[in-house]
């Protein structure tokens, strides 16, 4: 009886755990085997080496996906935020209607990426929404075509992926404006500090952890973006907007390129170490306060 | 006769004391007139008495299917018979082996029936694996005959002529061609120009062969040059524009040429657009004939019902009957060259002809844009340097460099 008291936990958790083990750890394993061998259609499991790592550095269209995951990660990560951060602190501001407002700015995020994404490409195409709009009303020379131009393309996918997460920020940050400890608040505006003062002072600062959670969860969503590029530019003009998951896709399913992909996907895991790690690094170390 | 009585043979032998011919077949044609040509196949095989099992997998333009196909292969249980073509039927049988129907082929004289390009690709090892369904043609040219009346436009013979035609349009203020900006789109046009400029032999060189040295020759830096005029003929909002929105541009007259494969006709005709009278079907510039031939390829299966299904399918799918059938709805015309093409269109009857004429030239050639040339990794690489150049202001030397250097890295 107390065996199984003291065991129940353990055995009620083992089937996930070894669910995770085989699924995810077992496949990470699997897929870093895959990328020194020179599997095509099919697996083959001979060792080859790092011909793959040294095909996929070479290839113009890796490094077209890398600088763009470099371009929309940090943009979308940043932009995110600081309207994420302003949209919560005015709707802080004790408003009317709040309960509406904060609804309409959240629902993006229910939306899927792939309406998103669909949603965003009419309203950017140059022949159909903006541009044409504007036109229509006299000026002749308005022109916002970004997402015909390759070198512009991967702006239209940062505002439509801000556009969808920038609402979800907004309400993390709204929490944690709601947490920090209203005394303090009341005692600065008692001392007449003002407003601006008391956010850049007292309450950005407080609401450090919420940064951080925000920060992982945006990084992640970038860092695995796909459909929302499928379906605003599938990669396109050209493979102008190409990310490393897009890449990976196509390289897995369309090429028959098995050892590519598998490549791809090494490098990209290592790049979400990159930033997982430090993060838990952080969390998991032992606090000097306890 | 011949034919007639080989099947009635084989109906006898697959009579009561045989296992019952069962096929599970992994396709992806799931659209409208493609659905209603596998039906024909389905009604055929279930009257000859056999077990039909439908596995659809739609998407991806036969991504989805491909891997689909992996997980059962890999799994060990493959389906009886897959839609498969070009060298993906070879790099199969090198990874898993595909099943030998060569007896069924030799009985029902397939050599003699199709061209010797197309058998090539149904043969492993020098065995049949693999049965043609069609055969569609790649370089066409569709125009919409009434602007083109209108502006005293013939079908030009080389590719100055069609910058000629499309510089008098232009100036009329009219789009001169459709085009939809997605990699396979400017692979096709991409290919179409190869052959026009270079040749038949050049593009053997080049697109099939992977020759460096024609790769990174002057003519291919011509190709490129003039794949830059063409861009300048397409309307700025053609980034990521589907191939049908495209051909309806030349419908509705506000475009008037589109460089496609023979699967545009189906738009045209299902719109109720009649050959020669709504819209012309023009040769790309050039010699030659670009093939896409859809097939079925048979996996190494256990079991004699699905055996014998196996056989009974490529016995089928290679008959003339089905054969006249599945092209006159799909668009394309039969693989086999003795099929009487009466009920097909203007089209598809100089598509048949040209398509003998130029097989014994050397000129009837397999499309590298639509997998007939290539393996996946190599044929990738070229789309890459193609749309990439195509979809930016980079120069002909650039590309062409980097068309070289992307064959190198994908072998």
């Amino acid at each position: 009886m107390e065996w199984l008291e003291r065991n129940v936990p353990k055995l009620v958790l083992a089937p996930s755990f070894v669910a995770i083990l085989v699924f995810v750890y077992g496949f990470i394993v699997w897929t870093a085997w895959i990328s020194l061998t020179k599997s095509r259609l099919m697996p083959r499991y001979d060792i080859d080496g790092l011909g793959q790592y040294t095909r996929l550095f070479a290839s113009p269209r890796w490094d077209v996906a890398m600088n763009n995951l470099y371009i929309f990660g940090a943009l979308f990560i940043i932009i995110s935020m600081l309207v994420g951060l302003m949209l919560a602190i005015f709707l802080d501001q004790k408003i009317r209607a709040e309960g509406v407002l904060r609804t309409i700015y959240l629902y993006p995020m229910a939306l899927s990426l792939i309406v998103t994404g669909t949603a965003w490409k009419w309203i950017l195409n140059p022949g159909l929404g903006i541009q044409d709009m504007v036109r229509s009303w006299g000026f002749e020379s308005f022109t916002f075509d970004w997402l015909i131009r390759p070198e512009m393309a991967i702006y239209t996918i940062v505002l439509a992926a801000v556009w969808q997460a920038s609402g979800f920020v907004m309400a993390l940050f709204l929490a944690g404006l709601r947490s920090v400890d209203t005394e303090i608040i009341r005692a600065a505006q008692v001392d007449g500090i003002p407003t601006h003062r008391i956010y850049s002072a007292i309450i950005i600062p407080t609401m450090a952890p919420i940064f951080l959670s925000a920060f992982i969860v945006l990084a992640h969503l970038a860092i695995k973006a796909f459909d929302l590029v499928i379906a605003l530019t599938n990669g396109g003009p050209g493979y102008a907007t190409d990310l490393p998951a897009t890449y990976m896709y196509a390289m897995a399913f369309s090429r028959g390129d098995l050892g590519q992909a598998a490549a791809s996907a090494m490098i990209m895991m290592m790049v979400i170490f990159a930033i997982v790690v430090p993060y838990l690094y952080s969390e998991l170390r032992p606090r000097r306060d306890q | 006769m011949k034919s007639v009585l080989a099947a009635s043979t084989a109906v006898m032998l697959a009579g009561p004391a045989m296992a019952q011919p069962t096929a599970e077949v992994l396709h992806w044609w799931t659209s409208g007139g493609e659905a209603k040509s596998v039906a024909v196949l389905q009604d055929q095989f279930k009257a000859e008495g056999g077990t039909w099992t439908d596995m659809p997998v739609a998407g991806g333009g036969g991504d989805a299917a491909m891997t689909a196909l992996r997980a059962r292969v890999l799994s060990g249980n493959a389906p009886t018979a897959v839609q498969l073509k070009g060298p993906a039927i070879q790099e199969w049988f090198e990874e898993t082996g595909l099943a030998d129907i060569g007896p069924v082929a030799e009985e029902n004289g397939w050599a003699d029936v199709l061209p010797e390009q197309l058998a090539a690709h149904m043969k492993c090892e020098g065995q049949w694996c693999a049965a043609p369904v069609n055969v569609h043609r790649v370089n066409w040219i569709w125009g919409n005959k009434q602007i083109l009346d209108e502006h005293g436009i013939t079908q030009p013979t080389t590719w100055e002529e069609f910058n000629a035609a499309a510089e008098k349009l232009q100036a009329a203020g009219i789009t001169p061609l459709a085009h939809g900006g997605q990699s396979w789109q400017d692979a096709t046009v991409f290919e179409a120009v190869v052959l026009g400029l270079g040749g038949p032999e050049f593009f053997q060189k080049a697109l099939v062969d992977l020759d460096t040295e024609a790769l990174n020759s002057d003519t291919m830096k011509q190709v490129f040059d003039e794949l830059r005029v063409l861009r300048g003929y397409v309307d700025d909002n053609f980034s990521g524009r589907d191939w049908n929105l495209a051909t309806s541009m030349v419908m509705n007259g506000e475009a008037a040429f589109q460089i496609m494969g023979d699967w545009a006709k189906g738009e045209f005709l299902a719109a109720g657009k009649e050959p020669g009278v709504d819209f012309v079907c023009w040769p790309t510039p050039g010699d030659g004939f670009l093939y896409n031939v859809d097939s079925f390829a048979f996996f190494n299966v256990e079991g004699e019902d699905k055996q014998q299904g196996q056989a009974l399918l490529a016995k089928l799918i290679m008959g003339p009957e089905f054969q006249k059938t599945f092209n006159l709805n799909k668009g394309s015309i039969p693989a086999r060259t003795d099929v009487a093409l009466d009920d097909f269109d203007d089209c598809a009857k100089q598509s048949n002809a040209d398509m003998n004429e130029d097989a014994g030239d050397g000129s009837l050639l397999p499309s590298y844009a639509h997998g007939m040339a290539l393996r996946g990794a190599p044929a990738g690489a070229i789309t890459d340097a193609v749309t990439n150049f195509f979809n930016s202001d980079m120069s002909s030397e650039d590309a062409v460099q980097q068309l070289s250097d992307a064959v190198a890295n994908a072998m």
